[in-house]
């Protein structure tokens, strides 16, 4: 009875602060959903724990003759053995996939204001190019305070382009496109790594994505294009 | 027991089969068991510690999973414990087919043979177990390798299916009704169904990787036309059954040990049977997707799965209630097969809740192919898996040798590799969440989790040693242990009636079942 309780009043609490703050950054999203699911299953391990100990304890043999005593169910026991907890796990269940269901959409449905890279990986080396053509290797530089798109593939094996301060990975492969993103909210440094075994230098897979403060980065960002303008030049007048 | 080599290898006694089977897929286990020792030790410190060069450790990292899963953990439940347990279960004289299970036993055997001679050839395979294509094509290691020994052991799995099935619809005893089988023989079954239906789907993937290899088509290959995403659809089509092909008959175990040790009634007999493991073969075949969340599947079926996957917790749960609810009202002793069995519930449980996260596709997105899932499926499967193995060998090891073991060293054993257990798997799951990915020969821009790595040596250490008192106690039981009962736990089922060792044909005459006996009748009204 107390966990049909617990977990209506987790649903309760976690709809009230979902319908409040609909998800803008999925980072943010998953540490509160991972945090949920972590009290969920926290109290349905310690219940079950519980019962198994106190059982173990309760019902030591205490001379060598001794037998269990269970009497066989009714019918009506055997069935409402099965269907309550039944319920109560579906209930869980679907209470979980709503809750994940949410935050989903949030990694699905990238914002509008984005800044939309092109990902090309290849063993070990993950290839970005920003929409005016500059490009970079192993440096993810972005502006904070801006959603950032990846459409990613892949030139040989399978990787995947994985920002763990950001919550989020998604595979790269060859013949496909996909997508992931993410929100840089301040400047700082965050770790790529590949997690989709893809060769023997697999675990040397690394990259950073470097989030600066948005003047920096316009600045930087026109000046590569100049650069990359430039060299164009050459290569035409050549 | 036959006394004499040759005797041993044309035997078609379904017992020594069984033995047979245990003998493989302990020494399967015992290769894979150094994988994952050396494994440890190069992870011990950054940078190279054991190996300078990374295709060493991803070979280990190959035959490690591979073999554990394939070689040892299939083969063991499905091989061993069914072969011997199941005809004395169910008061058959053999299986429906001898020859045909000498023949799948030996195949068993080129399997492994096949699966070690990888330490032994110049390009050793190293594309993991589920060997995904493109890597697996263009790999200088020998894919081939992997595809026979996927086959051959398919191959064997497909013939004990056969013959398990036939032996149980048609050979039960006189009085023998399905709702008096033991839970262990429903859950075989139902493993058997798993690989008849699913086997199949594997054996085409392999073979298709083969082919993309060595003779130049391209199923796999999006330059020509193919796509890499079918063969991970394939792989996990079979290989998430396959999960259950591992839980059932370990579960099953675990069920008999619970039930003697107990001497109970089995808690609600029918939900388990036909609520758990009924459930779990019906849902086992639409979940394979939680294994491509992150793989840019089309979202409907990445949330559909979500939902199934979550659903899978309904007979799972069943099993689990079906297993607590055996020592309400018991009589509970604790011998070293009980300490393993209850070890598997506590495994099980964490195992089993960890994976909840893991069902949710967008946790997923953060969580996948990191250590959370490595700590998560050892839990649940593979050391859960291991313990109910061992569990049940020390179970049966009176009937099959006719010795006793040490219960001392048994309990000593099993309380090292339960420690060892949490230190490596709960670490593990702990630096998962923080970001530490899976298949890392190094970990050198993840500084952070060098002293948990460290950690994670030293229980992986006390696991190995844990392990090895386990066979040590088998060796010298079975060599000079005390003469056994022939029913030394008072277990009501009915391979404990028979006498220790069990003589060919396994009865002096066929046990007629009475109308109120049961394999869990202890309490006399």
């Amino acid at each position: 009875m107390h966990r049909i309780l617990v977990a209506a009043f987790l649903a309760a609490a976690a709809q009230a602060t979902w319908a409040e703050n609909a998800i803008k950054d999925p980072a943010a999203g998953w540490d509160r959903l991972w945090f949920e699911v972590l009290v969920d299953i926290t109290v349905l391990g310690v219940a079950f724990a519980l019962v198994t100990a106190w059982f173990i304890l309760r019902y030591r043999r205490r001379n060598p003759n001794e037998v269990g005593r269970a009497e066989k169910l009714t019918a009506a026991a055997a069935v409402g053995w099965t269907v309550i907890p039944m319920f109560i796990f579906m209930a869980d269940d679907f209470f979980l996939a709503a809750n994940g269901w949410q935050l989903w959409n949030a990694y699905r449905q990238v914002p509008a204001d984005r800044l939309e890279i092109k990902l090309e990986s290849g063993m070990y080396s993950w290839d970005y190019t920003y929409p005016n053509g500059v490009q970079t290797q192993n440096v993810l530089k972005v502006p904070a305070g801006k959603p950032v798109l990846l459409r990613m593939t892949s030139r040989d094996t399978i990787h995947s382009h994985f920002i763990p301060d950001f919550r989020v990975k998604e595979d790269s492969m060859p013949g496909r496109v996909t997508y992931l993103w993410f929100y840089p909210q301040k400047p700082g440094e965050h770790i790529v790594t590949c997690a989709e075994y893809c060769g023997i230098m697999h675990s040397y897979m690394v990259g950073k994505v470097v989030v600066v403060p948005e003047a920096e980065f316009t600045a930087w960002y026109t000046q590569e294009e100049k650069k990359l303008a430039e060299t164009g030049a050459q290569k035409k007048g050549v | 027991m036959g006394k004499t080599l040759k005797e041993w290898i044309f035997t078609t006694d379904h017992k020594r089969v069984g033995v047979l089977y245990l003998i493989g897929s302990l020494a399967a286990f015992g290769v894979a068991g150094v994988m994952a020792l050396l494994m440890r030790w190069e992870l011990t410190t950054i940078g190279p510690t054991l190996t300078e060069n990374p295709s060493t450790y991803n070979v280990w990292l190959y035959a490690h999973g591979a073999v554990m899963i394939l070689g040892f953990q299939i083969p063991a439940l499905t091989g061993f414990f069914a072969n011997y347990c199941i005809p004395l279960m169910i008061g058959a004289k053999d299986v429906a087919f001898p020859r045909l299970n000498a023949f799948s036993v030996w195949l068993f055997y080129v399997g492994i043979i096949l699966a070690i001679l990888t330490f032994f050839i110049p390009d050793p395979p190293d594309v993991m177990w589920t060997a995904y294509p493109p890597y697996s094509t263009i790999t200088s290691g020998n894919t081939a390798f992997y595809t026979f020994t996927v086959l051959i052991l398919g191959f064997a799995s497909i013939l004990g299916g056969v013959n398990f099935l036939t032996t149980v619809a048609y050979m039960r005893a006189p009085g023998m009704t399905w709702n008096k089988l033991n839970i262990f023989v429903w859950c075989t079954l139902a493993a058997f169904v798993l690989q008849l239906i699913f086997v199949p789907v594997l054996g085409t993937a392999v073979t298709l990787i083969s082919f993309d290899k060595y003779l130049g088509t391209s199923f796999f290959d999006p330059a020509k036309g193919g796509d890499v995403l079918i063969y991970q659809n394939l792989f996990w089509f079979y290989s998430h059954p396959a999960v259950y092909v591992i839980f059932l008959p370990f579960i099953g175990v675990v069920y008999e040990i619970v039930a003697t040790f107990a001497r109970n009634r089995v808690f609600n007999y029918k939900m388990v049977v036909y609520g758990g493991i009924f459930g779990i073969v019906g849902l086992s075949g639409v979940v394979w997707v939680h294994h491509l969340y992150v793989t840019g599947m089309a979202d409907w079926i990445r949330i559909g799965q979500m939902v199934t996957t979550l659903l899978i917790s309904v007979p799972v749960g069943f099993t689990v209630i079906g297993l607590v609810g055996t020592l309400y009202k018991g009589a509970i002793s604790f011998e070293t097969p009980m300490l393993y069995a209850l070890g598997v519930i506590f495994l099980f449980l964490i195992g089993g809740l960890t994976g909840i996260p893991l069902a949710l596709t967008s946790l997923t997105l953060h969580l996948s192919d990191t250590y959370y899932v490595v700590g998560h499926f050892h839990y649940v499967m593979a050391v859960a898996g291991t313990f109910a193995i061992f569990g049940g060998v020390y179970y049966w090891f009176p009937k099959i040798t006719g010795r006793m073991y040490s219960e001392t060293l048994g309990k000593l054993g099993f309380w090292i590799t339960f420690a060892g257990t949490n230190i490596v798997f709960w670490i593990m799951m702990d630096i998962g969440v923080k970001g530490m990915p899976r298949r890392y020969y190094d970990y050198a821009h993840f500084p952070q989790f060098e002293n948990a790595h460290q950690w994670m040596t030293f229980g992986a250490a006390l696991i190995g040693v844990g392990f090895a008192l386990a066979v040590i106690n088998w060796i010298v039981g079975a060599a000079r242990g005390a003469k056994a009962a022939d029913n030394p736990w008072g277990s009501q089922s009915l391979e404990w009636t028979t006498q220790t060792p069990p003589p060919p044909g396994n009865w002096k005459e066929v046990p007629a079942i009475r109308e109120e006996w049961d394999p869990y009748a202890y309490a006399r009204p």
